[in-house]
């Protein structure tokens, strides 16, 4: 990597290093790993997706939205509703979500942005409850507590077999890439730097002559467009979609990725959600008491690690700073 | 004309119980600037113990006053062990609450089981008052009159005794009061007690009322929160007026449009937040 480049990102070369060696081992090993694991790190990648549109908003915006899994669960029912009762092919399947991801949120943003802070938490929160209602009763449509079962994984052509677990794995990939990639420019761009600025003194910036509602505003539409997107690829990960996709233990379960990972690192929200996912299938393999395992990450990670993980490397190689 | 009578009558007798939900969820509220997701799980935790309680020793009553204790307890350790070291720290402190709530759920599933339970209340709770051509369940009419009793109490306690000052102290400056030497850690360990407690009370009401089974506690906190952003967070009346609309409108809109019928809650708080989003009885 030559180092003008990484001046223009503004990454450090041991960062790009890390990155570099990641990527190698995203790449490599499905190959290397057992299809069980090949399928969990699929789950993962799907999450990540969504974990770090949450963190454009908790980490870089300030705004604590709780309701983030009523975005990935509007994208999981467009997509399974659209290639289960209308035959709609994958394109149009991931179109549709991710539209209907910036719509919803369009719609919600100017209520929840009515409030600030943790009136901000409980609206947002209180939003996403509305929606998980509107999955589990609206039978007609959603199917209610039975959910959409058998969507079909999506066809792509070039003579590949999503049905196949690897093949799967790389196409998610792909997403997980290009996405990471767009959310990492978008906080580099201006208008991430500006949400930033909001973010550290909203006045500040208001004085500045930004408008900082606009912003806000774009912000959650934005991921909410990303959530949807990976409500989509979930859908046809997973095959099935159900109320407990926008329930408050998935609201929450996202939330706790971005805090587990690190607040305004992305990849930290990638990292939270590769641990979540595989955290919740391996536990659960060997006691029945996963629940409580589940519970006591939730409470350890907010009382011993607000900075996540990534600030816990960030604090180790700084000489032990203790965060702010 | 039956239609409407019984719907509104249903209506209120579920505003009752969600009035002693949301009341103790807005007390924590106002107070401490936090939003309790454990709050359901107090009114789980306080219906099963409340079960036990009454299916072993044949006491209704007994098996309120245990649960009621058990479940202050519970709060209590909650904001003393866990909460209190993060104040000011919303998204930390949902996280922990958030935490404490599963822990709860599957310590429930532990010990009671999957199964839904319900329990037999004394014989004559269990008649119903003949109103002219209307029958009214008397068991309903004492949760009625008995949330609104609760509500009196509280308020009379909040608005016209010492403690009660001492607590709209601290919520509105909690540096001042400190200041003045009101024992502010004190205040909100009790508000946090009391708020538990009224959601335990809820609890045991409830499993006589709509029976008690696991997700309970998640599925009730959509109404606690409603009830709250409605009336205003940290106003006592304002959960009242709140439960009202929402115990109405929970009824007739599962009655009038099953399908919707959790979507229907959105639409007043939609509205309350687009006119005034402190909520009706809020401050600021």
């Amino acid at each position: 990597m030559s180092a003008a480049m990484l001046d223009r990102v503004r990454i450090g070369r041991p960062t790009a290093w890390i990155l570099l060696a990641a990527l190698v081992v995203l790449v490599v090993a499905p190959h290397l790993l057992p299809q069980y694991v090949v399928i969990l790190l699929t789950q993962s990648l799907v999450y990540a997706i969504v974990a770090m549109s949450l963190d454009v908003l908790i980490g870089y915006s300030g705004l604590g939205s709780l309701g983030h899994a009523a975005f990935f669960a509007i994208g999981a029912y467009a997509t399974a509703i659209l290639v289960t009762q209308h035959q709609g092919g994958f394109g149009a399947a991931l179109l549709l979500s991710t539209v209907a991801g910036a719509l919803a949120s369009a719609v919600i943003a100017p209520l929840a942005l009515r409030a600030a802070g943790i009136y901000f938490l409980m609206i947002t929160l209180a939003i996403a409850m509305c929606v998980w209602g509107l999955a589990f009763r609206w039978v007609s449509l959603t199917g209610g507590d039975n959910g959409i079962t058998s969507i079909p994984r999506p066809e792509i052509g070039f003579g590949l077999d999503m049905g196949v677990a690897v093949e799967f794995y790389y196409l998610i990939l792909l997403f997980f890439l290009a996405c990471l990639l767009l959310l990492f420019l978008l906080i580099r761009s201006p208008f991430g730097q500006t949400l930033i600025g909001i973010r550290d003194s909203e006045s500040r910036m208001q004085v500045l002559g930004y408008n900082v509602w606009l912003h806000k505003y774009l912000a959650m539409v934005i991921a909410g467009a990303f959530a949807g997107l990976a409500g989509s690829l979930y859908a046809y990960f997973n095959s099935f979609v159900s109320p407990s996709d926008a329930n408050i233990g998935h609201c929450m379960e996202l939330v706790l990725m971005v805090s587990l990972g690190g607040p305004g690192t992305l990849v930290g929200a990638g990292l939270g959600a590769l641990i979540i996912v595989f955290l919740k299938n391996m536990v659960s393999v060997y006691t029945k008491r996963w629940l409580m395992v589940l519970a006591a990450v939730y409470v350890v990670t907010a009382l011993y690690a607000p900075e996540g993980i990534m600030g816990l490397f960030k604090r180790s190689a700084s000489g032990g700073d203790r965060p702010k | 004309m039956e239609f409407w009578v019984n719907q509104t009558f249903n209506g209120i007798s579920y505003a009752a119980l969600l009035f002693l939900l949301g009341g103790g969820f807005t007390l924590i509220f106002g107070v401490m600037k936090i939003t309790n997701i454990a709050h359901g799980s107090f009114y789980l935790v306080g219906g099963y113990i409340g079960y036990t309680v009454a299916s072993w020793s044949g006491n209704f009553y007994l098996a309120f006053l245990v649960a009621c204790l058990a479940v202050c307890l519970l709060g209590m350790i909650m904001e003393r062990w866990f909460l209190r070291g993060l104040a000011g720290q919303d998204l930390r402190q949902m996280l922990i609450t958030m935490g404490i709530a599963l822990f709860l759920q599957d310590l429930c599933l532990v010990i009671w089981g999957g199964n839904p339970l319900t329990l037999t209340v004394p014989s004559y709770l269990a008649q119903s008052l003949k109103l002219g051509a209307y029958r009214f369940p008397v068991l309903r009419i004492a949760m009625i009159l008995g949330a609104g009793l609760l509500f009196a109490v509280l308020w009379w306690f909040q608005e016209k005794t010492r403690i009660g000052a001492m607590v709209r102290a601290a919520v509105d400056n909690r540096e001042m009061a400190e200041g003045l030497g009101i024992k502010v850690p004190l205040v909100t360990l009790g508000v946090f007690g009391l708020g538990a407690l009224l959601a335990g009370f809820g609890g045991v009401l409830g499993v006589a009322f709509m029976g008690l089974y696991p997700g309970l506690d998640f599925e009730l906190l959509p109404f606690a929160f409603v009830v709250v952003i409605i009336g205003g967070m940290g106003s006592l009346p304002g959960a009242l007026v709140g439960a009202i609309i929402v115990g109405l409108i929970d009824n007739f809109g599962k009655a009038l449009f099953p399908e919707l019928s959790y979507f229907t809650l959105f639409a007043p708080m939609a509205l309350v937040l687009a006119v005034r989003p402190t909520g009706l009885f809020g401050k600021g």
